[in-house]
């Protein structure tokens, strides 16, 4: 069953078109990835979703119903440019985002003890932000956007900002309230991050969506049908176009097979030499990223 | 309506807890009875252990006189105008004053010489004696005896009473209306914009460190800024009547201390002795305190909190809105002229045209349109005004409110989201014909 599910969502600022015809499909669980270039409309289309703003036309629904206030408190935001009240304590802080998402006062309380616990910061609960590092203050803004215990939880960037010790847990937490059945969407630029953690993506450029599935479908899709030969025991020479390197005594290369199925190359290359490996090189979504922008960007 | 009374009580509690408040709170209302008090120290000061100035009189006319008070001496002489100036110039004399030969009917050229700037209560002084001289001349001239002069001398002191419909006499008193008309109205004025600030700063506070994003997606920003201007102008009612009871205390010790001197007597007699004497003492407090009780202090009390609220919440929106659409405080400068200039016209209509003719159509006017209203409407007040004057300003402040909010809404909505961009009024106009 799908949590989130987008029809036809259009949005104008002014004569800038910043979403066109929009569809897309959030399934229940899982992590799903919402990619694109900067000023792409991705910024926008989490706007929609979290009511900060409305669509000129097109429906969202939340779990089967027209999206409406009362699901507010169904979702946690975390936006990219980050924001405390520098002034406020950190425990009253996180009780009142808590309790600005309809949480009664006895239970934000309990989860923001359990949360500042479990990050390991309780011992700051009564610091203002001011006083906090950067990366304290982040952890603070993570716990703000989970502390009401939303199903859908909406990451933009969650990684700025952290060294890579911080970005690690954060990435665990992640991977944790997936596990819980929280579904996860993950805007970033971090194409790393999204082979590492994403079930499904989507890809926007230009206010157009150009690319939406399952990750390995999409990697699947895309891949140039190029494989990794390691050859031992070299007899004969390798045509030009094999640009061998020599690793531990193996030539090693990359052969893209066009029109050739891998087996009747295997039985080519083996005139060559004995072929100790042979494998399919798949794109990186860095790779897939780059040339779906590139491609459309052309058109 | 749950989450306006989170953001309420985070934006007054946030305040209140703060030191500043404490301390803008404890320390203004010691300010205005220590000053008071300081005045009565030093006036009280002056006149049990004045230091004697004596002014050189020449009288060409030989016919005036000028009583000599606690402050001043005058020795008269038949020196030159040269010699008297050349007096006051070594620091012989406080001050010369020369009376030529003068014709009674139209009197003219009197001089006096100073070395430093006469007081007012000096001028009028001297003005009221010589006055006096020559009219008990001019009277002697034309065949009345000083005696009889004496015998027709009579103080009139005129009591205003109002009537209302049901028949009730009050009796009134221009000045004490118009201090209290005065008083509110600078109060509204000063509240507005003190905490019509604070609103402001506290929106731009919310927009340039991006909390607003997460603020919105948890509540609707016209509940936001709501919650705000409804928390902030509780601060305010706070701040203002913890003022009022401190104030009370502190000044009533500083009185008692100088032994229940009615300070504004006081003041009186000393600028004007002859006034002090007319306002036969006894009789004008009691005639104050009749005043007093003709007025209606609930109806007054009542107003005055309406239209303090109104006023603010009205001016409050806008105050919102301008945060709303800048990045920092310094930009704001260019949106505040549509909130300053209606609000200094109020202000400045109050002096000029209310507190002096309350009922006069410029008055009518200033206390009925809802940007001036509040504060206005206080001068007229405090002087009684028609039920339907009240009734229609009062409603038509309400409906104001409505419109600002509408208005700052709509700006405020759009305003908060928008960062880096250069706003004029031309974008703020399309921004609240968005729907």
């Amino acid at each position: 069953m799908e949590i989130l599910e987008i029809q036809n969502l259009n949005k104008t600022y002014g004569n800038q078109k910043a979403l066109s015809d929009i569809s897309l499909t959030i399934p229940k669980g899982g992590i799903f990835g919402l990619l694109g270039p900067n000023g792409a409309g991705k910024t926008t289309l989490i706007r929609i979703i979290n009511q900060i703003i409305e669509g000129d036309s097109g429906e969202v629904f939340f779990k089967g119903e027209i999206l409406q206030s009362k699901h507010i408190s169904r979702i946690g935001y975390l936006p990219e440019e980050r924001g405390l009240y520098k002034k406020m304590k950190v425990w009253d802080q996180l009780v009142y985002f808590a309790r600005l998402k309809d949480m009664p006062a006895a239970l934000a309380k309990e989860r923001v003890g359990y949360w500042l616990k479990k990050m390991d910061i309780i011992s700051w609960k009564d610091k203002r932000i001011d006083d906090l590092s950067k990366g304290m203050a982040q952890k603070v803004q993570f716990i703000s956007t989970i502390i009401h215990e939303p199903e859908l939880l909406i990451l933009d960037e969650p990684f700025s900002g952290f060294d890579p010790l911080n970005a690690e847990i954060i990435k665990n937490e992640i991977i944790e309230l997936k596990e819980k059945g929280i579904t996860i969407v993950l805007s970033t630029h971090r194409m790393e991050s999204v082979e590492l953690l994403c079930d499904q993506i989507a890809m926007i450029h230009r206010s157009h969506k150009i690319l939406e599935g399952r990750l390995t479908d999409i990697k699947q899709q895309f891949r140039p049908n190029t494989y990794e030969v390691t050859l031992s025991g070299i007899t004969g020479i390798l045509p030009d176009r094999m640009n061998a390197r020599t690793v531990n005594g193996n030539a090693v290369f990359s052969l893209a097979l066009g029109q050739d199925s891998p087996n009747s190359t295997l039985t080519a290359l083996m005139q060559y030499g004995e072929v100790v490996g042979f494998k399919e090189i798949l794109p990186s979504m860095e790779e897939i990223f780059i040339q779906q922008i590139k491609n459309h960007s052309y058109e | 309506m749950n989450k306006i009374w989170l953001v309420i009580q985070r934006e007054y509690l946030s305040r209140v807890q703060k030191k500043s408040f404490l301390l803008a709170t404890l320390l203004t209302p010691l300010i205005f009875p220590s000053i008071m008090g300081i005045f009565l120290w030093i006036s009280i000061g002056e006149s049990e252990n004045p230091s004697l100035q004596i002014i050189e009189v020449v009288d060409e006319n030989n016919i005036f006189f000028i009583e000599s008070s606690e402050q001043y001496a005058f020795s008269f002489s038949k020196i030159g105008a040269e010699e008297g100036k050349k007096m006051v110039n070594d620091g012989d004399r406080f001050g010369f004053l020369y009376i030529p030969k003068i014709d009674l009917s139209s009197p003219s050229g009197i001089t006096y010489f100073g070395e430093k700037n006469p007081s007012m209560s000096l001028i009028s002084f001297l003005e009221s004696s010589i006055k006096r001289r020559i009219e008990e001349q001019r009277l002697f001239e034309s065949g009345i005896s000083p005696e009889a002069i004496n015998a027709y001398r009579t103080k009139v002191s005129i009591k205003a009473i109002t009537l209302d419909n049901s028949g009730e006499e009050k009796v009134t008193d221009a000045t004490v209306n118009y201090a209290i008309g005065f008083l509110a109205g600078i109060m509204i004025y000063m509240f507005i914009f003190i905490y019509g600030n604070q609103i402001m700063q506290g929106v731009i506070e919310e927009k340039s460190s991006r909390i607003i994003e997460i603020l919105v997606s948890s509540i609707k920003p016209f509940q936001l800024m709501m919650g705000k201007i409804i928390g902030i102008g509780a601060v305010g009612l706070t701040q203002f009547l913890m003022w009022i009871v401190l104030i009370g205390g502190v000044s009533s010790i500083v009185m008692g201390y100088f032994g229940l001197q009615m300070p504004q007597q006081q003041a009186m007699e000393l600028a004007n002795p002859e006034l002090g004497e007319m306002m036969d003492g006894q009789n004008n407090i009691q005639n104050i305190l009749q005043v007093i009780n003709g007025i209606d202090f609930i109806q007054l009390t009542l107003t005055f909190i309406f239209y303090f609220l109104g006023g603010y919440l009205l001016y409050g929106a806008f105050f919102a809105a301008v945060g709303a659409a800048v990045d920092a405080p310094s930009e704001a400068q260019q949106f505040m002229l549509p909130i300053t200039i209606p609000l200094l016209v109020g202000y400045l209509g109050l002096f000029v045209f209310v507190l002096n003719d309350p009922n006069s159509n410029v008055s009518f006017w200033l206390s009925i349109i809802p940007f001036t209203s509040p504060i206005a409407m206080m001068g007229r007040v405090s002087y009684g005004v028609p039920l339907f004057d009240l009734i229609l300003s009062m409603s038509l402040l309400v409906g104001g409110f409505f419109f600002s909010t509408w208005v700052a809404g709509k700006v405020y909505r759009i305003g908060i989201l928008m960062h880096g961009s250069k706003v004029n009024y031309k974008t703020l106009w399309r921004w609240i014909k968005t729907n």
